[in-house]
């Protein structure tokens, strides 16, 4: 009797899922699904958060005070995005407390890019335009992801990190309109952050063992090799644009399958960073253990207090 | 004392300058009903989204059960005559 | 489109020694504004908790608005075709004019939250009183930030009761920073010579005469936090005539740095 009724639930499941019926928080959904929805948004929440510290780097350095003004801005919306999106993951019964854990114990992922340090003014350039536009690749996809508290989340945050690119696109045009100084520190950056940028698409289609449920539940839309592909294809012509030189040898406008051939990601380097071997692992999460720390005690006063007004006016 | 240490989760409805209507917009965890208001201007109107903000600690929502949801909400369906567009109104005729 | 047009300077309509009062002061205002604003942005991403993460970079960002607008103002009284930036970047630390309270290390939560709280109360009135100037412009950009800096000081004050009245470390560390703040509150009220001309002359408002209203409410939110206000504590001064500690060069270090290394280069 159990498993007809499973079964019927399992049916209804798939039914919506073929018919692009979005999957809501108190719907009944296969464990696996709910798992891979937990661990997919709470590593894109934690990936906004982490994110949050190379770019914040450049705050209290920023060159004028318009720019200071767009980038706290900016890393500010990441917080943000970091909060809608743990807020969706908490709709899966998962509490955003113990999301953190997980990051902080290195159960959980966040995106490797961030774990590469901000070296010079360009590297927030170069951030917005690439990494950002990296990741609008990734998200603009996930407005029609089956789960709907996901779905309603990226709406907001593709809404708002439209600027975000275009930010980092206008600093790189600056710097490669200004002095000779600024055109090589552009041309630095994108040396440094190009194959990174890459990598964020995350391991080969043959490699990737989560993409093809994840196709199949209609959580991911494309595969990893997809948008990497049109990735290229996007930044090639813009990178030629403002006159920097792509740093790939390999690269090459194929006139048969209406697209650019590019060299290989170095993927020794890309499982040694996702490994914690990267060059910041290390700073960034035990920047964020700290800030975790030192705030408990705020956050248990706030508790408290709170605690103690609701009992006086209950005796009140 | 309780044990709790979370903030507890609070769900955020916004007013929209156009909007009629407070429209849930997401939640956002906070000691007190003072706090997730400001929360909430912090985190959902930093671009001039909103005139007016309710928030409820979400413990205290109460969903209808998906599981009914053609119990309650197909009977709906057939009657369009709610509707106003279900009416015919003479060409002739202006603001109705 | 005239593009020989050349804006006619601001503050025309006052004699060259009232206008660099007018100018003097300005700055005074900016440089408040722009220290503390930095020191806020200093949290971003690291925050005791992402909700509140937030909120400091909101009011960083009102900072850093109202910086710009007087700048912006301050620039057009010089009339020396400098720029915002070039006011905030190109100025050494002795020419700051910011009190000694912004500028003080953001410590612990608790040391923030006091310097917010104990900043906001004199900001709030005197923007609130600064509406009213007949300087056209200064009365334009304080009405703008008066009404975030009514929220600033609901913030902060919340926050300064939570602290107070919430566990005994949260007290413990809230008296600590007091012990190292108060003492640069006085200096908000202490009228400098500048202040003195142009509030004899109605153009902005009497900041001594702001203190008891400021007493008043500080007294208010220390009482709902379970705090005492210090006596006989002995005022710190000197910020707001270029006397700073010796935070201010290494915040101007950070913030200038780009300019300083390149310049005269658009960003």
């Amino acid at each position: 009797m159990e498993t007809i009724i499973e079964k019927s639930l399992e049916e209804v499941f798939e039914e919506k899922i073929a018919n692009d019926i979005r999957i809501e928080p108190k719907d009944w959904m296969p464990e696996q699904y709910r798992k891979t929805l937990v661990r997919q948004i709470s590593q894109h929440a934690h990936s906004e958060i982490v994110g949050m510290l190379p770019e914040g780097n450049w705050i209290t350095r920023a060159p004028s005070l318009k720019r200071k003004a767009i980038l706290l801005s900016k890393v500010q919306d990441e917080a943000g995005h970091g909060l809608y999106l743990y807020s969706a993951a908490e709709t899966l019964g998962t509490t955003r407390d113990q999301m953190i854990a997980d990051l902080h114990s290195g159960k959980a992922k966040y995106s490797s890019i961030f774990n590469y340090p901000t070296l010079s003014w360009a590297d927030i350039g170069a951030i917005g335009w690439l990494v950002d536009g990296a990741a609008i690749m990734n998200q603009v996809p996930l407005i029609r992801t089956s789960y709907g508290p996901y779905a309603r989340a990226m709406v907001r945050v593709c809404k708002e990190e439209s600027f975000h690119q275009r930010q980092g696109f206008e600093i790189m045009m600056t710097l490669c309109n200004g002095a000779p100084a600024q055109k090589q520190m552009a041309q630095e950056a994108f040396n440094r952050w190009w194959w990174p940028t890459l990598m964020m698409f995350g391991p080969k289609d043959s490699e990737s063992p989560n993409t093809e449920q994840s196709m199949r539940w209609k959580i991911k839309r494309f595969t990893n090799d997809e948008l990497r592909q049109r990735f290229v294809d996007m930044m090639v012509p813009q990178a030629e644009f403002l006159g920097l030189t792509v740093p790939d040898k390999d690269l090459k406008w194929n006139e048969t399958k209406n697209g650019y051939d590019f060299g290989d990601v170095d993927w020794e380097e890309f499982w040694n960073v996702v490994k914690g071997n990267g060059p910041c692992n290390k700073d960034r999460l035990s920047a964020r253990v700290k800030a975790h720390e030192e705030g408990a005690w705020v956050r248990e006063a706030a508790l408290a207090h709170a605690q103690k007004r609701a009992q006086r006016e209950a005796q009140a | 004392m309780s044990q709790q240490k979370d903030w507890p989760l609070w769900e955020v409805f916004i007013r929209s300058k156009q909007g009629l209507d407070h429209k849930h917009v997401g939640s956002l965890h906070a000691a007190d009903a003072e706090m997730a208001i400001q929360n909430a201007r912090d985190v959902y109107t930093r671009r001039m989204e909103g005139v007016s903000i309710w928030v409820v600690e979400s413990k205290h929502i109460h969903a209808s059960n998906p599981d009914e949801a053609a119990a309650f909400f197909d009977p709906a369906n057939d009657k369009v005559y709610r509707h106003p567009t279900f009416y015919e109104v003479p060409a002739e005729i202006k603001n109705m | 489109m005239d593009l020989h047009h050349t804006p006619t300077p601001a503050g025309q309509e006052y004699l060259p020694e009232k206008r660099a009062l007018l100018l003097d002061y300005t700055l005074q205002l900016a440089d408040t504004s722009l220290i503390l604003g930095h020191r806020l942005s200093e949290w971003c991403g690291h925050g005791p908790i992402l909700e509140q993460d937030l909120a400091m970079a909101n009011i960083a960002l009102d900072l850093i608005g109202e910086t710009r607008s007087l700048y912006q103002y301050a620039a057009e009284l010089e009339g020396q075709s400098r720029t915002e930036d070039d006011l905030a970047y190109l100025r050494e630390a002795v020419h700051y004019k910011n009190p000694l309270l912004v500028e003080q290390p953001n410590g612990d939560f608790a040391h923030t939250i006091l310097r917010q709280f104990l900043f906001d109360g004199y900001h709030f009135l005197l923007l609130q009183q600064l509406q009213n100037s007949p300087d056209q412009r200064l009365a334009a950009i304080a009405a703008k930030s008066f009404k975030e800096a009514s929220y600033h000081l609901k913030w902060s004050s919340e926050w300064v009761i939570r602290l107070g009245d919430g566990t005994e470390e949260s007290k413990a560390r809230l008296l600590k920073a007091m012990d190292h703040l108060w003492m640069f509150s006085g200096e908000l009220f202490l009228m400098t010579e500048t202040e003195q001309q142009l509030a004899q002359a109605g153009i902005i408002p009497d900041s001594a005469s702001l203190l008891p209203q400021w007493e008043a409410h500080v007294a208010k939110v220390f009482a709902e936090a379970t705090l005492e206000v210090p006596q006989n504590v002995f005022m710190q001064k000197g910020g707001k005539i270029g006397r700073h500690s010796e935070h201010l060069g290494y915040i101007l270090t950070e913030l200038q740095y780009l300019q300083r290394a390149y310049p005269g280069l658009e960003w």
